[in-house]
């Protein structure tokens, strides 16, 4: 395959996923600032659950150098609809489906007319619309269009190197995002070690949960209250959860075994060390360590992998 | 609208045509809501489909839809045996005729065409004399452009031989009948067109350079922003070869690679959509980002074959175009089948003098002139029109021909106030390689307007599906 026709679809890949995880960020953080915190503890200080999606995704900077205030208005507008943050779910759907339109011949029409239809729908969302339909209608448009991107690829393409690339931009994308996610807990920092367990950590526990479709699966797997340990031990180490690190990195693995040859044993060795790690890692560690160190540990590397991803196969100098 | 014109559905007497009894019957027992729907249904599709060209100029960046509409231009079989003998005998002598300029040139020695004219010519390719391609063939593709003026009557307008694009309309438009219309299909004994890029592939894999026997085929794209970059990538990916753009290539002791994810990979057979003048910048225009440098090297070499050939264009130049005629005369030693329209070479100073005072009667075009830009429609034109293209053809008189204004065939076509008469034209694309074919139909391109003449997608014209009947 073409290194350009490769480069097109990982970032075809990694742009629809990334669009879905703005959603989910934007689900969590929205249902987090929806919670009623005075009502349920008095007195209770909380952070702004809106500077959350920026810091965690990296993007405060870009947000106050075109916005004064923060507020939900601000935000949403930046995440979803600002044409110069090229991280907005409106950048996502349209770099998604430039990729699409420059390699139509290695993907199916089916995903190129998906991705299309995606993109013609989204150019005629304003703020306005988004609002009156429901900011979460909106979220979960997002998502499905996702899911069915998704499907479609499972459901038509062949599975040849363009899938393999498209598999890889996806997990990688998704390992990031999840770390992303799962450390919004972090910086939704709460005042004292003694409202811990408490009813808001209770509910912004479970509201990180549902933003990545963990919800149910939590109940049916410990049927018993929500602990960090456990959301922690889910999100990274169960291979059984879909978007879990190790499950990620379960596919990227399984991927670049296909797509690596003698002249990229590299980066199979990379991703073989940083499978391993979550493959045996205890949850133990992970706590000890403290969540959001590993967690920064976690995205660290990934981003290195995604780097060596790029100068050999992608981009090559 | 008067009954001046050859209407492809209806007889002079208002009666339809035996071809066109099928659909006729269906568009009359259809309630004109659901025709309506399935309008609206065609645009929609189109849309997601993203079958959509790019826009030069004013909206720089967009894209937009060339207008389809429903009503199929309809070919009978015996109409369509003419037109492919008519067409195939063109193709051949105009290869023929390629071969010839390249190489000994017996057709300017014998004095059938003047030397300068062909030699002189800025689309001859002096790089090209001598050079053997494979089999002798140039024009792989050939889109030729011909109307009809009357029953079995076929002008032919223009040899495109250069890029020749809008077969994936072709493809497109019958896919868009299917789906709209499967009853129609089920009825009609309608020859398919959808192997057309299978018989493209094995077109070009006949003209590969001799000894490979597994030639590797690609397409060679300007790029994205092509305004028939649609077309490229759905051809590429019809025929299951790569898309490659300039950079994805490179060439190494004269053999051509694409860059891949594995490695270097040999290329054999470029269908290229790119003009001569950007294939290869250290060949021909040096400010070329979209070619490949050393290209034309490797092609001198032997090691791949460039479909089409380079130089083609001084074939289908409308200065070559008033001798085609005598090119099947000199080559086949056969009667041309189809006609070729009357051409007043304004170089000449009889002519010259005619078209002057005949100038609201014809057709003005440029001699390298392309997409309906830079003519006159006579009979079309006010008299300030007139007055102002006089004064460019004065200035320049060898830069103009000019022809009588055909009247060219109408289909019913929907408009704004219901199914009226639009003229229409008719695209078959000829590849030639090991033989000569065509798939059964071609794109028919249709003036929108009300009495205009001009077709050009540019122009404001839409497309209709081109049904050749089987029998």
């Amino acid at each position: 395959m073409l290194c350009r026709t490769a480069n097109e679809l990982y970032w075809m890949a990694r742009h629809i996923e990334r669009a879905e995880n703005t959603a989910r960020l934007l689900d969590v953080t929205y249902r987090m600032a929806l919670l009623p915190y005075e009502t349920i503890e008095p007195g209770l200080a909380w952070a702004e659950p809106w500077a959350v999606p920026l810091i965690t995704s990296g993007l405060a900077t870009d947000f106050y150098e075109s916005h004064q205030h923060l507020s939900a208005e601000n935000v949403l507008r930046f995440m979803i609809l600002d044409s110069a943050n090229t991280s907005s779910i409106y950048c996502c759907l349209r770099a998604a489906r430039e990729s699409a339109r420059a390699v139509r011949g290695a993907i199916t029409s089916e995903m190129y007319e998906d991705l299309n239809s995606a993109w013609l729908d989204m150019r005629v969302y304003d703020y306005n619309r988004i609002q009156s339909s429901g900011v979460s209608e909106f979220l979960d448009w997002v998502k499905m269009r996702s899911h069915l991107f998704r499907g479609v690829t499972f459901g038509t393409m062949l599975r040849d190197e363009a899938y393999h690339f498209i598999r890889l931009g996806t997990h990688i994308e998704r390992a990031d995002n999840t770390a992303r996610i799962l450390d919004v807990k972090y910086h939704t920092l709460l005042p004292s070690a003694a409202d811990v367990g408490g009813a808001v950590d209770y509910y912004q526990w479970s509201a990180l949960l549902r933003s990545v479709s963990g919800f149910e699966s939590y109940r049916k797997i410990y049927s018993d209250v929500i602990t960090p340990r456990r959301v922690a031990e889910l999100l990274i180490l169960r291979a059984d959860m879909p978007r879990s690190l190790l499950s990620c990195m379960n596919f990227i693995h399984e991927t670049l075994r296909v797509l690596c040859d003698d002249s990229s044993r590299e980066i199979e060795r990379v991703a073989g060390e940083l499978h391993a790690k979550l493959r045996y890692g205890r949850t133990d560690e992970i706590i000890k360590l403290g969540l959001h160190e590993y967690l920064l540990d976690f995205l660290d590397s990934i981003s290195a992998l995604g780097a060596e991803i790029n100068t050999h196969f992608l981009v090559p100098g | 609208m008067s009954r001046l014109h050859y209407d492809e559905m209806r007889a002079s007497d208002g009666s339809v045509r035996p071809h066109y009894q099928g659909f006729a019957d269906w568009l009359h027992r259809t309630p004109a809501e659901k025709i309506a729907q399935k309008r609206e249904e065609a645009e929609r599709a189109f849309h997601r489909v993203g079958i959509t060209f790019a826009v030069y100029g004013e909206d720089a960046g967009t894209e937009r839809l060339i207008p389809f509409d429903i009503v199929p231009r309809i070919i009978h079989a015996a109409e369509w045996r003419l037109l492919e003998q008519g067409l195939k005998q063109r193709v051949n002598a105009l290869n023929l005729f390629l071969n010839d300029i390249y190489h000994e040139q017996s057709i300017l020695k014998a004095g059938v065409m003047p030397a300068d004219r062909v030699l002189g010519n800025s689309q001859y390719r002096r790089e090209m004399q001598g050079m053997q391609v494979p089999g002798g063939i140039y024009a792989h593709i050939a889109g030729v452009d011909v109307v009809r003026v009357a029953e079995g009557e076929y002008f032919v307008l223009e040899d495109n031989l250069r890029v020749p694009s809008g077969v994936s309309y072709m493809l497109e438009n019958r896919k868009m009948m299917m789906r709209l219309f499967p009853e129609l299909f089920a009825r009609q004994a309608i020859r398919p067109v959808e192997h057309y890029p299978d018989m493209l592939l094995e077109n070009l894999r006949g003209v590969a350079p001799a000894g490979e026997d597994q030639p590797e085929v690609a397409l060679l794209t300007p790029g994205a922003h092509n305004s028939a970059y649609f077309e490229h990538a759905f051809l590429a990916q019809q025929m299951g070869v790569e898309l490659v753009e300039g950079q994805d290539l490179f060439v190494q002791d004269d053999a051509v690679f694409m860059r891949t994810t594995r490695g270097p990979k040999r290329v054999h057979v470029l269908y290229r959509r790119v003009d001569d003048d950007f294939l290869d910048p250290l060949a021909f225009r040096s400010d070329s980002m979209l070619g490949v440098p050393g290209l034309f090297a490797a092609y001198r070499a032997g090691k791949v074959t460039l479909a089409n050939a380079i130089g083609t264009g001084v074939a289908d130049d409308k200065s070559i175009y008033p001798f085609v005629p005598e090119m099947i005369r000199f080559y086949l030693t056969e009667e041309p089948i189809l006609n070729n329209v009357a051409t007043y070479q304004l170089h000449k100073k009889d002519d010259l003098s005619y078209c002057l005072d005949h100038l609201s009667e014809l057709v003005v075009k440029e001699v390298h002139g392309a997409g309906g830009y830079g003519m006159l429609i006579g009979p079309a034109a006010s008299s300030a029109e007139c007055d102002a293209f006089r004064a460019r053809i004065l200035a320049q008189p060898e830069k103009y021909i000019a022809q009588p204004t055909l009247a060219l065939s109408t289909c019913p076509t929907f408009t704004a106030s219901g199914l009226a008469p639009r003229h229409i034209d008719l695209r078959p694309y000829v590849l030639s390689g090991k033989a000569v074919n065509l798939a059964p139909g071609g794109l028919t391109r249709v003036a929108l307007r009300e009495g205009s003449l001009v077709v050009n997608s540019s122009q404001g014209g839409g497309t209709k599906d081109t049904w050749v009947m089987a029998g």
